[in-house]
């Protein structure tokens, strides 16, 4: 069942046309990757999805609901990852992880949130410190608990492991999956092609606004005769 | 060039930016406008004061002093009538109105000061306003020296301290159509100059730190990347707006009672001789004018943030932030110190018009209006800053619904074609080489 319909969608900033009529769906539980050169219009995508640029032409519909019509409704679902996201510095970690779990829920559900949280960002006693003391790693771990600790229904993640080392990263990536297995459904982009082949069951290549191919990992690996997705990418975007 | 050298340079660049430079100079244009007002207000003190003089006495020494008087003055009113004196004052734009008693002549050569009453027409309660009574105040300080003499010369009296000072004056104020008996200008003056002072630093000091900490809160927003976070939470767009807006005019009240404080303590500290009760007069604010001077700053802060926002939507970072709050400094400035150099009923049309167009004045004329029950003018300003926060409020949620918020300002088509095409010859290049 799909979750995400992406119909012709066009984006405008001014009279520089960053999407050129994009199409694709996302099934229920699927990790769906989208991978592409530098200013294909990825993260566009994904802001547009995140109700936070509007649409220019096209239509978006997540779990039935319209995007330009329904953006509160979206945000209820769905939960964003920028790719260079902060958190409030003057906040401890574990104070922002209140913050956020606040505008969800409450009582018992919210401390269940909040334990969820705590659990996911893994920083033990540096938890109780303030955010500006953090690494970028350690403040990334907190941005992807944030992310995940309120069990959306959609996560759009844009470089989830941007910024963390090979161990944290392959956590970052378990914990997503675990998320998937508890009926998540995972939007994400990456430069990382290795992270794209792991985590990913389709992929869309984006370039110059339009998807210029789509397919399991495995499909576009024997269509382009090529090792790696790496290898694809290479191929489709030269 | 030397190492120092180019550090030096790349110092001064960096250091010398709009955002210094910017404030420095309209500080120094502000003062420079002050300086013409003052000189302005000068070349005034040459020309021959405008009064009424009532000579009550028939005698030589009132005559004396009336002639005296006269021969330095621009008389506009010499009948009997006091009351009718101090309106024909008032037409013709005058000083003031003075009375020499009937018992000048006979207190004199009974060896006592004589009285002359003085009625002052006080119009406003600024700086410059004060200065209005100090061509007169010359014309009485001659006018006793010469007494003197003519005492000493005609040996009238020889009683010194009636020599010294041979006229006593009792001092009476019309100040916005109240007459107040026995009060000088100066002392009026002191007493509203406190809040005259008080209020528009208040406003000021509130609205450019309750403005830049808005603006640096959506600066420092997009700078630590929380704000795409923030947007796609749960939270009305309205709930953002607000969230900040209110929370940013708490701090600043706060501050507002801190400043308060401070300077009320600071004031009374300068405050010399007997005070005076303007109750008394029926020119001072009770708690309900006081709850309307609140509303009056509430608002004027309101519009301060609601307009800091929406400057705040246009910053990129917090460096870029620090400049927006120029805008709304000068705004804060031009008011605080127009108001406080002269009062705003003294202003032409088109002084009232601008400075009653800046939200921020309304609690500097309101605190002043209230004290002479002058509600219309405090209620039609809390009207205005009412509909003006509303406006800027909705623009600002609606700025807050654009894409703008987080793509910044939209470029030129020209620089965009410049930027394209720079794009287009990069993009070519490199699958050239592909």
């Amino acid at each position: 069942m799909a979750v995400i319909e992406v119909n012709n969608l066009t984006k405008k900033y001014g009279e520089l046309q960053a999407l050129k009529g994009i199409s694709f769906n996302v099934n229920e539980g699927e990790v769906f990757g989208l991978i592409g050169p530098n200013g294909a219009g990825k993260t566009t995508t994904l802001r547009i999805l995140a109700t936070l640029l509007s649409v220019s032409s096209g239509e978006v519909k997540i779990f039935g609901h319209d995007l330009v019509k329904e953006p509160a409704q979206i945000r209820k679902i769905i939960s964003y990852l920028p790719e260079d996201a902060g958190a409030y510095k003057n906040l401890t970690g574990r104070a922002y992880i209140e913050f956020i779990a606040a505008f969800f829920e409450s009582g018992q559900a919210q401390r269940d949130m909040i334990e969820r949280g705590l659990q996911i960002a893994n920083l033990s006693e540096r938890i109780d410190d303030r955010v500006d003391t953090y690494s970028k790693g350690m403040a990334r771990r907190l941005l992807v608990a944030r992310a995940l600790m309120i069990q959306p229904k959609l996560a759009i993640l844009d470089e989830l492991t941007s910024g963390l080392d090979v161990l944290n990263a392959q956590e970052m990536r378990r914990v997503v999956k675990r998320g998937t297995s508890q009926g998540t459904t995972v939007l994400l982009s990456s430069h990382n092609m290795l992270e794209v082949e792991l985590m990913c069951d389709r992929i869309a290549l984006i370039d110059d606004g339009r998807i210029v191919e789509m397919g399991t990992p495995q499909e576009l690996k024997q269509k382009y005769n090529a090792p790696n997705i790496e290898e694809v990418f290479v191929q489709v975007v030269k | 060039m030397s190492n120092t050298s180019k550090l030096v340079m790349k110092e001064i660049k960096e250091l010398m930016t709009p955002a210094t430079l910017i404030p420095i100079i309209i500080i120094a244009l502000v003062f420079g406008s002050l300086g013409s007002a003052f000189s302005g207000s000068t070349s005034v003190l040459s020309e021959k004061p405008t009064i009424g003089l009532i000579n009550q006495g028939d005698g030589p020494l009132s005559q004396f002093v009336y002639d005296s008087v006269s021969s330095q003055s621009k008389i506009v009113y010499n009948q009997s009538d006091v009351i009718a004196g101090i309106n024909a004052v008032k037409n013709h734009g005058g000083i003031c109105l003075i009375v020499i008693n009937s018992s000048f002549d006979s207190n004199i050569t009974s060896n006592h000061s004589a009285t002359v009453n003085i009625y002052w027409i006080m119009r406003g309660a600024g700086l410059a306003d004060a200065l209005s009574t100090a061509p007169i105040e010359g014309v009485l300080s001659q006018t006793s020296l010469k007494l003197s003499r003519y005492l000493i010369d005609h040996s009238i009296s020889s009683n010194s301290t009636v020599i010294l000072q041979p006229v006593i004056r009792v001092d009476s104020t019309d100040f916005k159509g109240k007459l107040m008996l026995g009060i000088s200008p100066s002392t009026i003056a002191s007493v509203i100059s406190n809040q005259g002072f008080i209020m528009p630093l208040i406003v000021m000091m509130v609205i450019i730190y309750g403005g830049s900490m808005v603006i640096n809160s959506m600066g420092n927003e997009k700078e630590n990347k929380t704000l795409e976070t923030l947007l796609t939470l749960p939270v009305s767009r309205n709930s953002i707006v607000m969230g900040k807006l209110i929370g940013a005019t708490i701090v600043g009240l706060i501050m507002a009672v801190v400043y308060m404080i401070g300077l009320g303590y600071y004031m009374t500290s300068f405050s010399f001789g007997a005070p005076i009760d303007l109750a008394k007069y029926g020119i001072a604010l009770d708690l309900p004018k006081y709850l309307l001077v609140g509303v009056s700053l509430f608002l004027a802060l309101m519009c301060a943030l609601a307009l800091c926002l929406i400057l705040g939507i246009f910053t990129k970072n917090y460096k870029a932030a620090q400049s927006m709050t120029l805008p709304i400094t000068m705004l804060a400035l031009i008011p605080m110190f127009v108001l406080m150099f002269t009062d705003f009923d003294s202003l032409p049309a088109i002084g009232k018009a601008l400075i009653f167009a800046i939200p921020f004045s309304q609690p500097t004329i309101a605190a002043r209006a209230l004290m002479f029950d002058d509600y219309t003018l405090v209620i039609a300003g809390i009207i205005y800053n009412a509909a003006f926060g509303l406006v800027t409020m909705f623009v600002a949620v609606k700025l807050f619904k654009m894409d703008i918020l987080l793509t910044g300002r939209v470029k030129s088509a020209e620089q965009k074609g410049r930027r394209g095409l720079f794009s287009l010859n990069l993009l070519s290049r490199r699958r050239g080489k592909n």
